[in-house]
């Protein structure tokens, strides 16, 4: 008996190992550019010219990480093969933690106090008010920049840090939407006892709300925070100078300061990697709800 | 909803009767046609400012802007819709057109078969967290890293995709710098970022169909082919319908890549819609044409949903 099974899964077990070499294959397509990018990194540029298809890196090196980190003299940095271009590494890396911290926490807070109005408190006009909240998710990023950027301008917060974190500060459809869904879902319970020893709509909100829904607003912060650590369009619209600049726009102006053909490829590499560790660190403690949320995130 | 609010009033009572809370009700009814609204419109605060300041507003203020000639200096002057007639005979919008549904078009294309081919394997074979973890990765760091890593990695003297080339006896190409490969290199790029997160939206709704329904395909003897085209594709419509919508807009609005790689050339052969908006404001300070445009691209936007939603019946799914 058990051989017929065998032998009847047999075909299976072809197609099963095929798929399986697919799956690797896609792997590898997804994770080897990533390996690429520290290989570049840790060579020295210098050499990478002349050991392009070298699978190690070429003339190891830490100097592309020291350039980056500005532990390096732009001296140093020309013998290294570097451009001599230099970027502000840990003022940026500062700049995007501040945009990124800021802007997350308001934007989830505020989102969450609407997402309970529209969740747990009674009033006329409720629903509507969300669906026309719930339009805006229709307007395209780009069609609000142009008169956003020139309002910010006009109140003179061009290259701050209030002008490039108001327009995410509040709220996003999105967010109200996520959290509206699991207040819903919340017991009435605890709410109703609690309102009974005379807790008022604030407390209910801080001491019984948030805390039961630490794990969507949890995971809605982490999204948000992702989300707004990659933020391109809007801080090189609003956030150029040096003092505001974030990791991604200081990352465009260290490639395009350079002239072509003559690179720094593994300092960009090098500076491409750090910028990307803080996503990776999240990713390693925390992908799973990363990974679990994306379902849910996608109905919107 | 209403329900939900309306009936644990009345079972309140049931755990602390004796408090002579019960007064409370004659102040209520009085209220009641308002219910929370004050507390309600505290809560609702600080994201009401947020809509009306950062979308209600520009949003009306966009279209306006669009109907006159406005360099950041001075007011704007009203001109009708000089500017939108001015579109209709630039070249360059037509080019950008062009360009972005050549980009929307590569991108969904391979983005959509790859994504539910790598959904099926996560359902059939692969349904571990690190398989969609890894797959995921590249989704979740920037794009500007994303597009500075292929840059490098795409380079035409450097890059070690030309040198794998040139190993096996294929011609160098220059994936960046030629008119023809600049949109299909962008749009492999994006293929490579989004479609791990493709790929987990429609894995998201392949677990949704039940199980019971494999195998009644299975009793009847339906080959796999034949239980895929009937079984899976007609249930997982709604969501590739979701899928088609999301990325069909967000490739729309493609940006991030092509500025941080090509900047729109070489040429005009990678200059889509939105970068073209952003070089009328921002490189030519004509913010009346470049709001014209981006009104364009916001109806162009909307119709694809509204379509994409009535062709595909996308909210109506085959199991109701």
């Amino acid at each position: 008996m058990t051989t017929s099974t065998i032998s009847r899964k047999k075909p299976l077990n072809w197609r099963r190992i095929g798929a399986w070499v697919l799956v690797a294959v896609a792997l590898a397509i997804t994770i080897a550019p990533f390996l690429w990018m520290l290989r570049t990194a840790l060579s020295s540029n210098s050499a990478l010219a002349s050991n392009a298809g070298n699978l190690l890196p070429a003339d190891f090196s830490w100097g592309a990480f020291k350039r980056v980190l500005g532990l390096q003299t732009t001296e140093e940095a020309i013998a290294d093969g570097g451009s001599g271009a230099a970027i502000n590494f840990w003022l940026y890396l500062r700049n995007s933690i501040i945009f990124a911290t800021i802007t997350t926490a308001g934007q989830v807070f505020f989102s969450a106090m609407a997402a309970y109005a529209f969740a747990r408190l009674r009033w006329p006009g409720r629903n509507k008010v969300f669906a026309v909240f719930l339009t805006t998710m229709m307007v395209p990023p780009i069609f609000t920049a142009l008169p956003n950027f020139l309002m910010i301008k006009n109140l003179g917060l061009l290259n701050t840090m209030a002008g490039m974190s108001l327009p995410f500060l509040f709220m996003t459809p999105f967010a109200i939407f996520f959290l509206r869904q699991f207040f819903l879902s919340m017991s009435r319970e605890v709410e109703e006892a609690a309102m009974l020893d005379g807790a008022k709509h604030l407390r209910i909100f801080f001491q019984i709300v948030l805390p039961n829904a630490a794990a969507p607003i949890a995971t809605l912060a982490l999204l948000t925070f992702i989300g707004q650590w990659n933020e391109y369009f809007w801080p090189l619209l609003v956030g150029q100078d040096e003092n505001v600049r974030v990791l991604t726009v200081g990352l465009s102006v260290f490639k395009s300061q350079s002239p072509q053909g003559a690179l720094d490829w593994s300092g960009l590499m090098a500076g491409t990697l750090v910028a990307a560790l803080p996503i990776f660190l999240l990713f390693i403690a925390f992908g799973k709800k990363v990974v679990n949320s994306i379902g849910f995130s996608g109905i919107k | 909803m209403t329900t939900l609010t309306k009936q644990p009033r009345k079972a309140s009572g049931r755990s602390g009767g004796n408090h002579g809370r019960k007064l409370q009700p004659v102040k209520r009814s009085m209220t009641s046609r308002l219910g929370d609204l004050k507390i309600a419109l505290f809560f609702i605060f600080p994201a009401v400012i947020g809509f009306v300041a950062f979308f209600l507003i520009p949003t009306i203020r966009g279209i306006y802007l669009s109907f006159t000639e406005y360099s950041i200096l001075g007011e704007p002057t009203w001109i009708g819709i000089k500017n939108y007639t001015a579109i209709f005979a630039d070249e360059l919008f037509w080019n950008a057109m062009g360009v972005t549904l050549q980009y929307v078009g590569l991108n969904i294309g391979f983005q959509t078969v790859i994504a539910l081919g790598l959904a099926l394997l996560m359902h059939r074979v692969a349904k571990s967290t690190f398989v969609r973890g890894a797959l995921l990765l590249p989704f979740l760091v920037a794009n500007v890293i994303v597009a500075l890593l292929w840059f490098w990695m795409l380079d035409y003297q450097l890059g070690i995709v030309n040198e794998v080339m040139s190993w096996v006896g294929l011609p160098r190409v220059a994936f960046f710098g030629s008119e023809q490969w600049a949109i299909p290199t962008i749009a492999f790029v994006n293929v490579w970022r989004h479609m791990g997160y493709t790929a987990l939206l429609i894995f998201a709704g392949l677990q949704s169909i039940p199980n019971h329904l494999y195998e009644v395909a299975n009793l009847d003897g339906a080959s796999p082919t034949r239980t895929f085209w009937s079984v899976t594709m007609p249930l997982l419509r709604p969501v590739l319908v979701l899928v088609l919508v999301v990325t069909v807009i967000g490739s729309f609005q493609v940006f991030d890549t092509v500025a941080v790689t090509t900047n729109g050339g070489p040429v005009n052969a990678s200059r889509v819609i939105q970068m073209y908006i952003y070089q009328k404001a921002f490189g030519e300070s004509d913010f009346g044409y470049a709001s014209a445009l981006s009104v364009i691209l916001f109806v162009i936007l909307a119709l694809v949903a509204f379509v994409q939603m009535k062709f595909l019946k996308g909210n109506e799914s085959d199991l109701d």
